[in-house]
């Protein structure tokens, strides 16, 4: 295996994340957990589609979601994934300073977006008193999107863990993997976010 | 820590040393003592289902605790027994077949072991908590649903934590497969069950989620108050099995690919002759693999999903008929000519091809959705799965262990005890399920807890116990033979069996860091090749070099651990919100694993060259 | 660990390359944010008949998550073909399941 140390600085490699063999793990193992994670959020759409009418005359799509609020968080996530890409970026061109910083700002857009997307909820369960338990789509809703928010959350917890913990030891091989597959995870969550819109929001709205 | 102060230690010391062990050869020791004491446990829970059936109208278990035996029976054998044994024995060999020196991530290796373990612990508590889980092992809503108690719970969770393990498992597997191969060891010449364990990881890679999502919605219905199967809030018990079973099926096939995988290599070995029709067997496999996420509705045919549902998943059932039989006449084609050693390894095999064909047989039976309507949620279907399961998977098991057992414990397991205990099993094996086919198509209905007198079923049932009987009688046997052979059994050479594959090119059992150097790879059978072409031993790919090991850990136990805690928070939350603090705690020491695993540096240790040299060959 | 990679080290060559890499990021960043428009537009307005409508906002959904994986997520470059393989068996499964839920759970 190899060692981060015994690297010249020199030759620095064009794929810091893939450069050792635990960073050429790491890459291929969140990339199957990545595929892994597809038939789990196949599974809560699934069940959602099967269950977004049945409503047992509490509201429905049609009545609930309203277009302003996804669409802010549809580019506040959108953006957190271009920020994480420069990050990666900076990564390659060897910037800790700048892709602490790029990193940073993607934390803070996925934090505007769970807090738009607690207020979603707040709203819901106290203006139209539609909850977890007042029927099967209502379960099914915040089951999904519920689920989409929990991999927010662990994955903001993840990114900051790894801003604190590498603030002053700088980028090395060693680290390099993990914040690659952080951001390949983050992009994942953008891209379950955008099923979510497509399918729970606008055609929700269309009815 | 160095080689000398690995021996000679202290009872703590070992026991600690499991607990923390990275090691991927200790950690198929502990899937292997694991499983097999939960095999024991799921082997004397059928007992007791035979003992209430051995006569009409019996009384020996309550009917509520018979719902609770067969339920545990299945769960715990498909979860606990089976997959763990299988995953143990992938463990031990798999990194030895390729070459590597470890497994990808040996953290996630122990981590996944212990949430295993754990699980599977929490499950079994539930029979000194208040009843056992008693919806079978399907656990179809809205039985699974209405089931009063906490019998259920410890299923989801139970079953959660456990399933969570088993896919970092996977995912684990498949890496090192990627990344570790030898120098020269290309995907086609990897041995059949370094195959069969890359296949079935992907397998267990997609359709685990299936059941982690199911069991959530489980979940929230039972402990949170959702709806998703409750029909009164429009909710809808179909969803539940479909997800089950997008999972089942598949789950069928990682239970036996790893077993094909074995009786591949067994075959070629003691038939001393290369695996008949290798790249067939290969891509039969996979072609197994993909099929087997097309067919599951076949479980569903009477649900009524209609005629043109039903007519698709009864057609790909079929079709995977044909992989399967090309696989059998692959092995017949090996034998053929072959110059064929029997021992207790090879007759567990030669025994598994009849029994499979048949399993097989039924399993296309069972396809034609009309006759299934018939056939379903009778004893017939109780004998297709048993013939397949245990005459696949169980013979796979048994004849891995007698083959690999040298490699693995440094014993070759006694050999007359091993014919015996085959031989009570195989023909315990067939008194039990063959007649159960018959009582089956007489309409005898599964899971019923008696059945009733002078409606034909009396003889047959009668028979089917003295048959378990039997089994169990020849599992007792394989046990004393394990005793037996560790206190007494002869030493093993590096390679007992003249084999052919690379695990049997370093010594039995390997040093820890299973490779001196990392050997070059000339082609399919490494070791034959050296042995009838080479010098007759392995060419190193690298000089003597300083080894790289990774840090031992005690924090996959802890974590695991941390689950467990607050899986009883969230079975008992239900009855008193004070269980919420279980589920903190728990969560909350899990969390706090996670984060010491990150922010810690883990650079693992060097064996030295000089260590090395001193070490004797 | 303390070896931190030298900045200046890094050849322009390279940096050259993950900047034309950053240019068609860019874009695809563009065209994303475009598709969500267009998406969120037609049912704004009731633009297009109710028909056209899930079929064209799916379209644009698959659309826009490729320009995510391939560009974002690179699975376009080399040593990329064991996680597409993967991804396309998640695909596969997912549809499957969806399919199942969707369509035969009712009947
Ligand atoms: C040629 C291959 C096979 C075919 C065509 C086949 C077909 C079927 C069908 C149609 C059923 C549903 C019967 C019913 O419930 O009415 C079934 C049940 C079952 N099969 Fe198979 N099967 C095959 C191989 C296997 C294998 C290899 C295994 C396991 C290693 C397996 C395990 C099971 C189990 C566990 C059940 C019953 C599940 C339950 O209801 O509890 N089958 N099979
Ligand atoms: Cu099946």
């Amino acid at each position: 295996m190899s060692h981060d140390h015994s690297l010249n600085p020199e030759t620095m490699p064009q794929e810091p994340e893939k450069a050792t063999l635990e960073g050429k793990n790491k890459f291929l193992g969140l990339w199957f957990f990545l595929g892994g994670e597809t038939v789990l959020f196949a599974s809560l759409f699934g069940t959602y589609l099967a269950l977004r009418n049945s409503t047992a005359g509490g509201p429905a799509t049609t009545d609930l979601f309203g277009l302003e609020l996804v669409f802010v968080m549809t580019m506040l996530l959108l953006t957190s994934s271009l920020t994480s890409v420069y990050a990666m970026y900076q990564m390659k061109n060897n910037n800790f300073k700048k892709m602490q910083l790029w990193l940073g700002i993607t934390a803070l857009l996925g934090m505007a977006f769970l807090a738009c997307e607690l207020y979603e909820f707040y709203h819901y369960i106290h203006e139209y008193e539609f909850t977890f338990r007042s029927s099967a789509f209502g379960s099914a809703f915040y089951t999904l999107v519920g689920f989409h928010g929990g991999h927010v959350v662990f994955g903001l917890s993840w990114l900051i863990v790894l801003m604190v913990r590498n603030a002053k030891r700088g980028l090395n091989l060693y680290n390099a993997p993990k914040y690659y597959t952080f951001s390949l995870y983050w992009h994942f969550i953008d891209v379950v976010w955008v099923f979510i819109f497509t399918v729970v929001y606008l055609m929700g709205k269309v009815g | 820590m160095s080689i000398a102060a690995a021996q000679n230690k202290g009872f703590l010391a070992a026991v600690w040393d499991y607990l923390t062990t990275v090691d991927h050869k200790k950690i198929a020791k502990l899937y292997l003592f694991a499983g097999g004491f939960f095999f024991l446990l799921g082997g004397l829970e059928a007992l007791f289902i035979r003992i209430q059936l051995i006569s009409p109208e019996n009384d020996f278990l309550t009917a509520g605790l018979y719902n609770e035996m067969i339920t545990m029976h299945g769960t715990t054998m498909i979860f606990l027994a089976a997959m763990p044994l299988l995953l143990g024995l992938m463990n031990a060999i798999m990194p030895l077949q390729i070459g590597a020196r470890d497994v990808a991530f040996p953290f996630l290796n122990s981590l996944g072991f212990w949430l295993f373990l754990f699980g599977g612990v929490l499950l079994n508590c539930s029979w000194f908590l208040g009843g056992a889980p008693d919806a079978g092992w399907t656990s179809y809503a809205p039985l699974s649903i209405q089931s009063p108690g906490h019998g259920v719970d410890f299923y989801i969770m139970g079953l959660q934590i456990s399933g969570a393990g088993t896919l970092i498992g996977g995912i684990n597997f498949l890496v090192t497969i990627v990344t570790m191969r030898a120098p020269g060891m290309t995907y086609m010449r990897m041995p059949l069950f370094s195959w069969t364990t890359f296949v079935t990881s992907v397998l267990i890679l997609f359709a685990f989620p299936a059941l982690t999502v199911g069991l959530f919605l489980l979940m929230f219905d039972r402990m949170f108050g959702a709806a998703f199967f409750d029909v009164t809030l429009g909710g809808n018990a179909v969803i539940w099995q479909h997800l089950f079973w997008i999972f089942g099926h598949p789950e069928v096939y990682i239970l036996i690919l790893p077993a094909f995988g074995i009786f591949s290599d067994i075959i070629s070995t003691f038939s001393k002759k290369r695996l008949f029709g290798y790249t067939a067997m290969v891509f039969a496999t996979i072609l197994i693999a993909f099929l087997g996420f097309m067919v599951w509705a076949h479980h569903m045919f009477t649900v009524g999903l209609g005629p043109v549902a039903n007519a698709i998943f009864a057609i790909a059932t079929m079709a995977i008929a044909v992989p399967t039989g090309i696989k059998i006449f692959n092995w017949l084609g090996t034998m053929w000519g072959g110059s064929i050693t029997i021992n207790s390894a090879m007759l567990w095999t030669l025994a598994f091809i009849p029994s499979f064909t048949i399993g097989g047989m039924t399993g296309v039976m069972l396809a034609s959705a009309v006759a299934d309507y018939q056939y379903h949620d009778t004893y017939f279907v109780v004998a297709h799965f048993h013939y397949v399961i245990v005459g696949g998977v169980v013979f796979g098991i048994l004849a891995g262990l007698h083959y690999w057992w040298p490699k693995i414990f440094g014993k070759i397991l006694n050999e007359t005890l091993g014919k015996l205990s085959f031989w009570l099993f195989f023909i315990g094996f067939h008194l039990t399920f063959f007649i159960q086919h018959f009582l089956g198509l007489m309409g005898m209905p599964r899971r019923y807890w008696v059945f009733l007198k002078d409606q034909g079923l009396d003889t047959g049932n009668l028979v089917s116990t003295i048959g378990a009987f039997l089994m169990g009688v020849g599992g007792l046997i394989f046990v004393i033979n394990i005793i037996y052979t560790s206190v007494k059994g002869e030493k093993a050479p590096a390679d007992p069996w003249d084999g052919r594959s690379l695990e049997w090119a370093i010594p039995s059992p390997p040093p820890f860091y299973n490779f001196k150097q990392t050997p070059l790879i000339r082609g399919l059978d490494p070791l034959w090749i050296e042995k009838t072409e080479g010098k007759g031993k392995i060419t190193p790919a690298e000089p003597l070099g300083d080894i790289h090991m990774p840090d031992a850990s005690i924090l996959p136990f802890i974590m695991s651990f941390g689950f467990f805690i607050a899986g009883f928070g969230f079975i008992y939350q239900v009855d008193h919100k004070g269980w919420l603090a279980a589920i903190f705690v728990g969560m909350g020491t899990a969390l706090i694993c996670m984060l010491i695993r990150s922010l810690k540096d883990y650079h693992g240790f060097h064996i030295h060259k000089e260590e090395l040299e001193r070490e004797a060959d | 660990m303390a070896d931190n990679i030298d900045t200046n080290k890094v050849n322009s060559f390279r940096k050259q390359k993950s900047k034309d890499e950053m240019k068609k990021q860019l874009i695809s960043f563009a065209l994303m944010i475009g598709f969500t428009i267009i998406a969120f537009g037609i049912v704004a307005t009731d633009a297009i008949d109710k028909m056209f409508v899930v079929p064209l906002l799916l379209i644009l959904a698959v659309v826009q998550v490729a320009f995510q994986f391939y560009y974002f997520m690179h699975m376009k470059d080399k040593g990329h073909e064991l996680p597409s393989m993967m991804i396309y068996g998640g695909i596969f499964a997912a549809l499957l399941t969806i399919a199942a839920l969707s369509v035969i759970v009712w009947w």
